[in-house]
């Protein structure tokens, strides 16, 4: 699963989620196949599966409030329908997250159409995110000793000064590094443009892939909606 | 507020899908700069910059604390294309890499968050960010860019069939009122230090604008959102409307619309903003 | 012997016109390694920016013969290979591998080409087996291995390693000093690292205030401006 071409991953990724998301009978059928489904996918790309199923939960608060929203607005069916779509959901996205690495996922996506300064954005993103990150947190440890010991409504505002001021030296810090960064890019002859390596080749194994990921799903809803009636 | 998969109705996700695919792209080739990728680095980096400032904690009183959500202050220091291009990736890493938000709901957060938030943080510091109402066109900017995602978000949801009675509706508007007085409190605090740290950072809104011209289009994003909202509440009338109008329209189709027309009357502020800053630039 | 590197009347005054350099006269022979030392703010660093071109003042610049000006410096910028004191923000690519490519895939190389040279440049400096990881999850001494094949992939004529040790622990400044003295390149090494320079430098140059106050042996100007980190444990101690 690993090595599979990241756009047969993606290809199957979003036929998953559409299939879901616009299911509207059987649903009970349906998550539990999808559910199986996962699992299965899981397994095979050799994933920790109780980790993975306990990393989606993080969509879970979020939708718990809308479940008892639907609740009370008489529609527990619907609140249901949120949960297990949105959970299934974060399985299916983590699934491909996790075998396939963030670089040659943005090259699938660049194949796709999707234009690549945004993608080279995200690139970034992700290359600096927890460089930035580590600065942050050095920077809340400092601030949180120096406004501790105010009293509590001075601690208020002042502790919120010095918020905005760490804020204001992260920010006017991740600038002067992008400065920096192009320091370097231009000291090794950047000239404008990225020039990115080849990306990979789409095999046949791959496409085999994408087919049979595909139609499973679809396969399986129809079978929900059947067995639904 | 990040609309998992699944909330949202297929027209809705659809119709946004489509609307945030070319408007992103417009702010992705504006961010660029013609055929240069050089921007690519900064920009990626500030996104890191908002991930990371969403760690600092800002204490609000009993205890309790919130944090930046960042996209008029990326507005107001890189301007509005480039930030609506950091949001758009900051997004996109939520979704993939930390499930925050689903990935055929994209175009949806993109358009509450990285577009309309964007625009509506960044307006009223275009208008009067060199006057002397600077300070609380910054902290207007800071709320509004909270208010009006939130505002669509939730538009979204009830148009997409989520049942929440009027009272749970202000109770939510309540809810994102102080989220948005907290955003624009924080933006002020923000923007004011850096401007000491480093005064270059922070852009310098045009002089001379016409500040009627922006009224309007602040007007325009705020009319559009909370007119979404009243419209996803009110599906009946909706439905009068298209009745009299003489279309047979189904029940998701009456609403669909509702949906459709909040977004290209969005969309449409976006686009007239854009070619006026572009005019106006051009000057 | 023409010297690779020959600056003569720098000058250079920041935005807000402070003046960063005053008039610096510079040589770098062949197979020289000169060790640039100074107190912080001296102009260390701001000299070394201008020998590619990345900040430009008055004076000239000859690098291996060539003048230094808006037409040569894409040339320039190949002879002259910088190690910026920040590895992070010399490693931008998602992996390894990608990073020592990036300067290849600039001037040209065919990606296999460059992927060839990638990989013999991350040979020299050991980290080979490091190819497809990302750059975050290196050390500190690793990320600067890296840095430095990118920029020796480039094979440049002269090296200049702006405070290659710092964050280094002990054991990653002596590996990284004998990685560097067996690097063929002409070196300029800006450096607080006593220790690192006298491995390394034969001559050495004096920065203050935007000048060279002097020019000598290692030895020599370390005496001369007490230019040494060791302390002298106090021996009242009872």
């Amino acid at each position: 699963m690993h090595r599979r071409d990241p756009r047969a991953k993606i290809a199957a990724l979003l036929v998953f989620l559409v299939v879901l998301a616009t299911a509207r009978t059987g649903l009970l059928w349906l998550s539990a196949g999808f559910f199986l489904l996962l699992a299965a996918g899981l397994v095979w790309a050799r994933l920790p599966v109780i980790a993975v199923l306990g990393r989606a939960a993080v969509v879970l608060p979020f939708t718990l409030v809308f479940v008892l929203v639907c609740w009370i607005g008489g529609d527990p069916g619907r609140g249901l329908s949120l949960a297990v779509k949105s959970y299934l959901s974060a399985v299916a996205v983590l699934l491909v997250i996790s075998t396939t690495p963030l670089p040659a996922l943005l090259r699938g996506l660049e194949s796709a159409g999707v234009p690549s300064f945004l993608l080279l954005v995200v690139q970034f993103l992700y290359r600096y995110l927890f460089v930035i990150a580590e600065e942050a947190q050095h920077m809340g440890k400092a601030a949180a000793a120096r406004g501790a010991s105010a009293r509590q409504w001075r601690a208020g505002s002042a502790a919120f000064r010095a918020a905005a001021g760490a804020l204001a030296v992260l920010f006017a810090r991740a600038y002067s590094r992008a400065e920096q960064i192009h320091c370097a890019m231009l000291s090794r002859g950047f000239e404008g443009r990225f020039r990115t390596l080849e990306p990979a080749r789409f095999r046949r194994s791959d496409a085999v892939f994408a087919v049979l990921a595909s139609a499973a799903p679809i396969a399986l809803r129809i079978a929900a909606e059947r067995a639904a009636s | 507020m990040h609309i998992p998969d699944g909330f949202l109705s297929t027209p809705v996700w659809v119709v946004l899908d489509a609307a945030a695919a070319p408007a992103a792209g417009l702010a992705a080739r504006r961010a660029q700069r013609g055929f240069e990728q050089s921007q690519a680095p900064l920009l990626g980096v500030m996104g890191a910059f908002v991930f990371a400032a969403q760690m600092i904690n800002f204490p609000i009183g009993a205890g309790t604390t919130g944090h930046l959500l960042g996209g008029a202050l990326l507005a107001m220091t890189l301007g509005p294309a480039s930030a609506s291009v950091v949001m758009t990736a900051i997004l996109a890493i939520q979704a993939l890499v930390f499930q925050d938000g689903g990935v055929l709901a994209l175009g949806a957060n993109v358009v509450n968050m990285a577009l309309a938030g964007v625009l509506a943080g960044y307006l009223p510091f275009s208008v009067w960010g060199a006057t002397r109402w600077r300070r609380p066109s910054i902290f207007l900017g800071g709320a509004l860019s909270v208010l009006v995602s939130a505002v669509l978000a939730l538009s979204e949801l009830l148009v997409s069939g989520v049942p929440m009675s009027g009272r749970l509706v202000r109770l939510s508007l309540v809810l994102f009122g102080i989220s948005a007085i907290l955003e624009g409190a924080i933006t002020v605090a923000v923007m004011e230090s850096l401007e000491k740290i480093q005064p270059k950072l922070v852009r310098q809104p045009w002089t001379g604008r016409s500040p009627v011209l922006g009224v309007i289009a602040i007007a325009a994003v705020l009319l559009a959102s909370v007119g979404v909202l009243f419209a996803s509440q009110a599906p009946d009338a909706i439905q009068q409307l298209t009745h009299q109008s003489g279309s047979e329209a189904s029940g998701w189709l009456s609403k669909s619309l509702a949906g459709l027309g909040g977004i290209v009357l969005i969309y449409g502020a976006c686009l007239v903003f854009a070619r006026l800053a572009a005019r106006f630039r051009s000057a | 012997m023409m010297p690779l590197i020959e600056v003569r009347g720098l000058r250079f005054r920041y935005e807000d016109g402070t003046a960063a350099l005053n008039g610096v006269d510079f040589r770098l022979n062949p197979g020289e390694t000169v060790a640039l030392l100074g107190p912080n703010g001296s102009g260390k660093t701001t000299f070394v920016l201008h020998l590619n071109g990345l900040l430009r003042g008055e004076g000239t610049i000859d690098v291996c013969g060539l003048r230094l000006d808006k037409r040569t410096i894409p040339e320039i910028r190949r002879k002259v290979g910088i190690v910026f004191q920040d590895s992070d923000s010399q490693l931008f690519m998602p992996t390894v591998l990608e990073d020592v490519a990036f300067g290849l895939l600039n001037v040209g190389f065919e990606r296999s080409d460059a992927l060839a040279r990638a990989g013999t440049a991350l040979e020299t400096v050991g980290m080979s087996r490091a190819a497809s990881r990302a750059p975050y999850h290196l050390s500190a001494g690793e990320k600067k291995r890296v840095a430095i094949a990118g920029i020796v992939a480039m094979e440049p004529e002269i090296l200049v390693l702006d405070e290659p040790t710092a964050n280094l622990d002990p054991p990653g400044q002596r590996s990284l000093a004998d990685l560097v003295t067996h690097l063929p390149q002409a070196k300029i090494l800006v450096t607080h690292d006593i220790g690192f320079a006298l491995a390394l430098c034969q001559r050495a140059v004096f920065f203050q205030s935007g000048r060279i106050a002097a020019e000598g042996t290692l030895p020599d100007l370390i005496a001369r401006f007490d230019w040494d980190s060791t302390v002298e444990r106090s021996k009242s101690r009872g």
